[in-house]
């Protein structure tokens, strides 16, 4: 008991320094960001990252806050950029006098109002009916885009060019930084009012709605109306991002608005973690990452991405951010250190294992897709012939031998797992 | 005009049945878990794959038979060790979890056989043309399909209604307690029909494939499509099934053939509308052009208006 109460003591002392800490500190990093990489390369992948930021916690404010699961939310998306793509060309034709940094809103307004649109109709029930209604509406946008090519511009997609708008301040948004430090503002914006969103009494019964729609309605709270409003505020999100993604790549395609987009976006989100605000944060950076950095080095990154979804659905079904999370209450007591001897147990014949598999993976890549008369590959920089048996037959190994070793020790692990979190809570060792 | 309406008959019909196939496993899988299978599509897709690869090597007509129960064996270890493990997070994590599967699946296929289609033909044995009408022919490989499907349809009719297992899986659908009191293994129920399931939408990949072409894009083109043949025919309802799956075939056959805009209607009526106006996208349209996005406009007046289905008696 003393243990709980001194935490709690702790966090009322929590200064305003330490409340925003958590806002200024990434806010820093950011900002110091492009002189301290300073390349090109990396300014769009950090760009990449931050409207998929924007997009994911739009995402999570519906799926983890709302408890509606989307097949569909690259409408959205696709919607707020093909509005902004457009709001573009007119501002520099001298349509609307819009500096550049404002146009997301125009993508915020377009989401908001087709949010509206189809939530009115989508929001009468959560479970299966909305996943199945976001399916549809997003086949039908999809397959829409493909035929109103006067809007959308058919396959092709619409284009822009930012640089025509008069510039904001001297800046003409040409280079990779320029667009950075405004999609960088847009992020912090957007998260920010995304949170206090999730803090309103209407974000709060979101979650109550989710959890127990028949007793929110018992407290005087129409479900239908609640799930509404998420739903067209998350739209308006995801505008903004679809915005940005239009400002920074100039082109919005039906990709854009597709069934991949989509699914890409449950993804993040749920690698992350939709039970936590920062989750799709998280999956968001992690996925990004993930893209861009593996398609270098790898053909079938999108294999491996898929293996880490199936494998989070069914042993972390909470995210990373869950994996994260789970362990503060035992770092708060300082058991951490008595775990970090069976976490590296299990680690290493995990790592084997998985090892085994990424160059089995790879071997049978190249067998499919590599050039005909070549027979040496690169695995791990290491430079292999998979015409011969040895390499074959030393990742099965690894796969196997490593498989079998972590399954056995883990209820091991697990067991002292569950030890230190009942000394966290209880005080005393089981 | 007779040529068209009897062709598009035939094709809606093939199409029909071929969704039916599908839609027929989907439905069963769903009324008894309650899980809608993202992954059943992927399985078709599977199937045809394997059926190419044995068609490789032995030709088409032993992987008619072989590639299905491969393909059924796969679906029943999904339900054993992927849907079982995954049912104690409810049913979003269900469906999450066959998204993932579908995701992976077809990953594993462009790693497998490649990104482009494949060579997988139709045996020469049907190789000829049936009938010939109006100087179009209907091919012999499409009347070997429509019998298939009819032959499958007549099957599980009877095997729902007339036999033994078909009493279990049918009790075992509304009162699943009650049917593990009186001694039956409900979770060997759930495998067997996700297995039985899964081989019939490798079936369909089987004698799809050649048709509609062998390519890791051909879920992702039925799937949806199936899906709203469930809801529409009513989830769980195994002639609603039937009866969506003939509607939506002969709706995306028809539409194709019938080259109409509003943009006529409305001259027909006496209105001279811009064909280069703002708004031109709307009323030049085409109902052909709008084959692909009506079933899905159908799913979501269905969920809106009735949720049941036409044929259901429960809400999705």
């Amino acid at each position: 008991m003393s243990n709980m109460s001194e935490t709690a003591g702790v966090a009322r002392k929590a200064s305003f320094l330490s409340r925003y800490a958590i806002w200024l500190v990434p806010a820093i990093i950011v900002a110091i960001m492009p002189p301290v990489l300073d390349s090109n390369v990396a300014m769009a992948v950090l760009n990449q990252m931050g409207i998929a930021v924007i997009f994911t916690v739009a995402y999570n404010m519906m799926l983890g806050q709302g408890g509606m699961l989307s097949f569909g939310f690259a409408v959205y998306f696709g919607l707020g950029g093909y509005f902004a793509i457009h709001g573009v060309n007119i501002i520099s034709e001298g349509g609307w006098p819009i500096p550049l940094p404002f146009v997301p809103f125009l993508g915020g307004l377009a989401g908001l109002a087709f949010g509206a649109l189809f939530g009115s109709f989508s929001t009468n029930r959560a479970g299966t009916v909305f996943a199945m209604i976001s399916l549809g509406l997003g086949e039908m946008m999809a397959s829409s885009s493909l035929i109103f090519s006067k809007f959308s511009g058919g396959e092709e997609g619409i284009t822009t060019d930012r640089t025509e708008v008069p510039p904001f301040f001297g800046v003409e948004f040409t280079t990779e930084q320029e667009i950075y430090y405004l999609i960088a503002g847009w992020v912090f914006f957007a998260v920010f009012l995304m949170y206090r969103f999730s803090r309103t009494p209407i974000g709060r019964i979101a979650n109550a709605v989710r959890d127990n729609p028949e007793r929110a309605e018992f407290l005087g709270y129409s479900q239908k109306w609640v799930r509404f409003m998420s739903f067209s505020v998350a739209g308006c999100f995801a505008g903004v991002a679809g915005a940005l993604f239009a400002l920074n790549y100039e082109i919005v395609t039906e990709e854009t608005v597709g069934a991949l987009t989509s699914g890409v976006v449950l993804l993040q989100a749920y690698i992350g973690g939709i039970g936590f605000f920062a989750g799709p944060i998280v999956g968001a950076v992690i996925f990004t990452l993930l893209q861009t950095l593996m398609s270098n080095y790898t053909e079938i990154w999108a294999l491996y991405v898929g293996v880490v979804f199936v494998g989070t659905v069914m042993y972390a079904p909470a995210g990373l951010t869950g994996l994260i999370m789970m362990h503060i209450p035992v770092y708060r007591v300082g058991r951490m250190g008595k775990l970090t001897v069976p976490y590296a147990r299990i680690a290493l014949p995990a790592l084997i294992c998985a090892l085994g598999a990424i160059g089995f993976l790879e071997l049978w890549q190249h067998i499919s897709a590599g050039a005909t008369g070549e027979s040496e590959i690169h695995v791990f920089f290491m430079t292999l012939d998979y015409t011969s048996p040895i390499p074959w037959i030393v990742f099965i190994a690894m796969f196997l031998g490593g498989l079998w070793d972590a399954r056995r020790v883990a209820p091991a692990v697990a067991d002292t797992y569950g030890n230190a979190l009942h000394y966290a809570f209880t005080g005393e060792d089981q | 005009m007779a040529e068209l309406i009897i062709f598009s008959l035939l094709n809606g019909l093939v199409y029909g049945l071929l969704l039916f196939m599908l839609a027929s496993g989907l439905t069963l899988i769903f009324s008894m878990m309650g899980v809608l299978n993202f992954a059943h599509a992927s399985i078709y897709m599977l199937g045809a794959y394997i059926a190419y690869t044995i068609s490789q090597y032995v030709g088409f007509w032993p992987g008619l038979i072989i590639a299905p129960i491969v393909v059924g064996l796969f679906g029943a270890l999904v339900e054993r060790y992927g849907l079982r493990h995954v049912h104690k997070y409810g049913h979003v994590a269900e469906l999450i979890f066959t998204f993932g599967l579908a995701f992976l699946i077809e990953e594993f296929v462009q790693l497998i056989w490649g990104k482009q289609t494949v060579a997988y033909a139709q045996p020469e044995l049907l190789d000829f043309s049936l009938f010939e009408m109006y100087g179009s022919t209907f091919p012999a490989y499409r009347g070997f399909m429509l019998l298939v499907s009819v032959a499958i349809f007549v099957g599980l009719l009877v095997v729902l209604t007339r036999s033994r297992v078909g009493l279990i899986i049918n009790a075992a659908i509304t009162h699943p307690n009650m049917v593990a009191m009186l001694g039956h293994n409900v979770p060997l129920v759930f495998m067997g029909v996700f297995g039985v399931g899964s081989a019939l939408a490798g079936l369909a990949g089987v004698i799809a494939g050649p048709v509609l072409g062998t390519a890791p894009g051909m879920a992702v083109v039925l799937g949806p499509i199936v899906f709203v043949v469930i809801v529409v025919g009513g989830l769980g309802s195994l002639v609603g099934a039937f009866v969506a799956s003939i509607l939506i075939g002969m709706l995306q056959t028809f539409a194709v053939a019938v080259d109409y805009s509003f943009l006529q209607f409305f001259g027909h009526l006496g209105l001279d509308m811009d064909p280069d106006g703002a708004l031109s996208d709307l009323y030049t349209v085409t109902i052909a052009q709008l084959g692909p996005i009506m079933p899905y406009m159908l799913l979501v007046l269905i969920l809106i208006f009735r949720p049941t289905g036409l044929f259901g008696t429960r809400e999705v």
